[in-house]
């Protein structure tokens, strides 16, 4: 049996085994998580990934062991290999495949990502809608050097140095930022959006059951960037209503010193700050 | 005393002092104080503006680059400067080869510094929380090897390969532009120098892509790294320039575009990238100093500005940027890998059309560095595909480096092994990036330690391995003195092992939740963060036994290389090592397909030989 064939069989054998075993038993462990359907989205979107680059990885691999148990020769051999230039079917076999590849990966991700907007950041005007999005509940997301703040529109435009957020609820998340650009990331949740000052940068997300997540900081953004971390909450509409409540009571004596609610702020001057 | 007055790197560092303090004087009387933006210690961007400026301009005259000038100006006949021996190497030289030495250790000198920055951040990450450097500290440890990594590496390949190599492999004896080649060294040079002094001045928060408004409300250190990645991008565009010009007029008769060696057209297409993607750089980079020192608002976004403005326009120049590192080491891999499967390079000109598709496609992705930031959300499906369509081109590289070595005769020297190490990290950069272009997955992985174990294992495993094959393959070529082969083996294994023990565990972290550039992560993470630690420093004493090999084989051991100990049929090999100053006695006309093993086709012949009946020239 010719080498190319012996290295085909070898190839498909590994691939044919191991692909299955990566989708199904590595795949769905990658992160987020199931925080939100939007976190359940992307692990779905590694797991394709993870499984289409299986057989690539195999490929090379397997084709670099090949040669190298095959085709190794000693230092003091002075012949030569034979003088082969090329195989335009092997080429042209080559291109269709992988750019097809990347065709289907591309439109797998376009999918996913027009679908409920994934959980990305998608700018003051957001395209990729969730079902139901009319009805979402609004919470605004402020970064400044360096914590993030929250105002809860719906409640009076109050605003809270933490999150809570109501369970098995579609929430639209306003980020937008006071000073330098941050990025608002809530692992758990799949989220992450780009905090710009003058941008209101949207993110849907429909959580799950209640939950603590962590939220950080992923741009940085100065000196304490390593120190702008914090836990959220997810709790019941029951449990969120109880303290919204307590919130808006808490703060009513300072409201008058903040600026009406907007989709953006532009505190004046621009201190230098490290 | 000529010898200590003359135009040398001293008199240039003398010359570039006195001109830091003029162009700082000069600065304080423009400028006396920046109240608006600055209260507590004496910080005056205009007079660090000017004080590196001139500074540069000094080092640049103490070296002796305004005496052709000058002279031509006053009408005096100018001469090139003629020093002799190892003085050749401290002042502006016009050799290729002795410009390509000079870029080899003046490259391996901020590759050192970089390096042992990159020691430093793993080492205040063995713990969860700010341990050994205050938080200001650790941001400006990161910035510096960030910057030094991308800017002073960029020439890595093209600075000392290219320069020395690309003459010799098109039967040229020098540059196009010798002065321009001596310029593009020694302001890549300053470069560094001025990065290196960011400490003074307080250091920079903004790690290597210097993101506004930060940039604009920094203090006075970000000045540090303006100029510094600046002068590379000049740097880095006198050096494509002369190279593309070298290559377009200076082949020898015989030697169409389809006979380069593959090497040289990764050259080209990277000094293409290099020409037209660094005027953005320090387009951008302008901005940012007049926003500091002329309080334009550039990036200002009350004041009409925007953050993005800048985010666009340092990615137009940053994404291609990433292919001036990539580039050089498909060249190099494509190759070498001929020589030691002793074949010619399988599908010659599918690996051109890789390269050339890379160089047009790594135009159009820049946006993929912006997925959550917000900024023109909708047509994230288009920068999706584009994106991930580069990885046709690059299969294509795949496609030839690995059909090159079947049935080939392989023969595992030092070289060869970092060629195949190549394939290895290269294709697990490759992969990962995928992760990072499709929108969903990027959610997690953009900003974690997820893409910055993808760009190392793209930048580190694929240049910096392609980097050290070059050097085991062609430094005996350069110096005359062969390596020691048992070193050099321990290094490989060593680098090898250490690199992937350090950068595959952070694929890990970064899924996990770590976020880059962050001096303190969760503490649940802590023991892989001390895996990845302690294989860092494995990975920086390989480095050390590197050094150690090269000192020793060239100072100390001095075993000849000979001419050509890799039985390569390349033009390059066909000279005595070290390359004679005139490089050939006699031109060479190229007369066949390079690559010509496993046939008895002659790849070129000097131009005094007859032409053999029936041959083609």
């Amino acid at each position: 049996m010719n080498y190319g064939r012996r290295f085909l069989i070898l190839w498909v054998v590994a691939s044919v085994v191991l692909t299955p075993i990566v989708a199904i038993f590595v795949g769905p462990e990658i992160p987020p998580g199931n925080g939100s359907v939007q976190a359940a989205g992307q692990v779905l979107d590694n797991t394709v990934l993870v499984s289409v680059m299986t057989p690539v990885l195999l490929f090379v691999l397997l084709f670099v062991a090949f040669s190298l148990s095959h085709f190794r020769s000693s230092r003091s051999d002075t012949g030569d290999g034979p003088a082969d230039r090329g195989n335009s079917r092997i080429q042209m076999v080559w291109a269709v495949v992988t750019t097809v590849t990347v065709l289907g990966l591309a439109t797998f991700g376009s999918y996913q990502l027009i679908q409920d907007g994934a959980g990305g950041g998608q700018g003051p005007s957001a395209a990729f809608l969730p079902a139901g999005y009319a009805s979402a509940l609004n919470v605004q997301v402020i970064g400044q050097q360096w914590a993030f703040t929250y105002r809860y529109p719906s409640y009076g435009g109050v605003e809270t140095p933490q999150l809570f957020l109501p369970a098995n609820t579609l929430v639209r998340l306003n980020v937008t930022s006071l000073d330098v650009v941050h990025s608002f990331w809530a692992y758990q949740l799949g989220v992450k959006a780009d905090a710009n000052p003058g941008v209101n940068n949207v993110v849907y997300v429909q959580l799950k059951g209640p939950q603590s997540f962590d939220i950080r900081c992923a741009e940085l953004c100065g000196l304490w960037h390593g120190y702008m971390f914090d836990t959220g909450h997810v709790v019941t509409p029951a449990a969120f209503k109880k303290w919204i409540a307590e919130q808006v009571a808490f703060y009513k004596p300072i409201e008058k010193y903040l600026p009406p609610y907007a989709p953006f702020y532009f505190p004046e001057p621009t201190h230098r700050a490290g | 005393m000529r010898r200590l007055i003359g135009f040398h790197l001293g008199t240039g560092v003398v010359f570039g002092v006195i001109g830091w303090y003029l162009g700082w004087f000069l600065g304080h009387q423009i400028h006396a104080e920046s109240i608006e933006y600055f209260s507590d210690i004496d910080q005056n961007d205009v007079s660090i503006f000017l004080g590196y400026i001139i500074g540069v301009i000094g080092f640049l005259a103490g070296l002796g680059f305004l005496n052709y000038p000058l002279s031509r100006v006053a009408g005096r006949p100018a001469g090139l400067p003629a020093d002799k021996g190892a003085r050749r190497y401290f002042g502006m030289a016009t050799d290729h080869k002795v410009v390509g030495i000079q870029y080899l250790w003046g490259i391996g000198l901020f590759f050192f510094i970089g390096g042992v920055n990159a020691m430093l951040i793993r080492t205040e990450l063995l713990t969860p929380h700010s341990q050994v450097f205050p938080a200001g500290q650790y941001l400006t440890i990161v910035g510096t090897h960030g910057a030094m990594m991308m800017g002073i590496m960029s020439s890595a390949v093209l600075g000392p390969f290219a320069n020395y190599f690309v003459p010799i492999m098109i039967g040229a004896r020098r540059m196009a532009f010798p002065r321009l080649e001596a310029l593009s060294f020694w302001l890549l040079m300053a470069a560094g120098g001025i990065l290196t002094t960011t400490i003074f001045f307080g250091g920079f928060p903004t790690g290597w892509t210097g993101y506004a408004p930060l940039l604009d409300q920094a203090n006075g250190g970000m000045d540090s790294y303006i100029c510094f990645f600046a002068l590379v991008g000049l740097s880095m565009c006198v050096l494509g320039l002369n190279l593309l010009a070298t290559v377009m007029t200076m082949r020898a008769p015989g030697l169409t575009w389809f006979r380069l060696p593959i090497f040289v057209w990764g050259v080209v297409t990277t000094a293409a990238l290099m020409v037209l993607a660094s005027p953005v750089l320090i387009a951008v980079l302008g901005m940012g100093a007049l926003d500091r020192t002329a309080q334009t608002t550039f990036f200002i976004t009350s004041r009409g500005g925007s953050s993005y403005l800048y985010q666009n326009l340092f990615w137009i120049f940053g994404h291609p940027e990433v292919y001036i590192l990539a580039l050089p080491g498909f060249g190099i891999i494509l190759e070498l890998l001929p020589v030691f499967a002793r074949k010619p390079l399988w599908g010659y000109k599918l690996a051109v059309a890789g390269m050339l598709g890379v160089t047009l496609l790594s135009w159009l992705v820049w946006q993929h560095h912006l997925f959550m930031s917000g900024i023109n959300a909708d047509s994230r499906p288009f920068y999706m595909f584009s994106t991930e369509l580069i990885s046709v081109p690059t299969g294509f590289t795949f496609l030839c480096g690995l059909m090159t070595l079947w049935r080939g005769r392989l023969r595992l020297t030092v070289p060869m092994l970092f060629c195949l190490a190549w394939f290895f990290n290269f294709l697990i950069g490759g992969l990962s990036g995928v992760f990072l272009a499709d929108v969903p997955s990027n959610v997690t992985t953009h900003g974690s330690f997820f893409s910055m174990a993808h760009f190392h294992y793209t930048i580190m495993g694929g240049l910096v391995f392609a980097f050290f094959a070059a050097i085991y393959f062609w430094v005996p070529k350069m110096t005359g003195w062969a390596f020691n082969e048992r070193l050099s083996k321990i290094h490989f294994w060593a680098m090898f092992i250490a690199f992937n023990s350090t950068f595959a565990p952070l694929f890990a972290i970064g899924f996990l939740g770590q976020s880059r550039r962050s001096v303190t992560y969760p503490s649940n993470l802590q023991f892989l963060n001390d895996w990845v630690s302690v294989s860092a420093f494995v990975l920086g004493i390989s480095m050390l036994v590197f050094l150690y090999n090269l000192v020793y084989s060239v100072a100390f051991a001095r075993v000849p290389a000979g001419s050509n100990p890799w039985g390569s049929r390349s033009i390059e090999w066909q000279l005595p090592s070290p390359v004679p100053p005139n490089d050939f006695d006699e031109l060479p006309v190229f007369t066949g397909e390079p690559y010509g093993y496993g046939t008895n086709d002659p790849v070129w012949r000097p131009s005094a030989a007859p032409a053999p009946a029936g041959g083609s020239t």
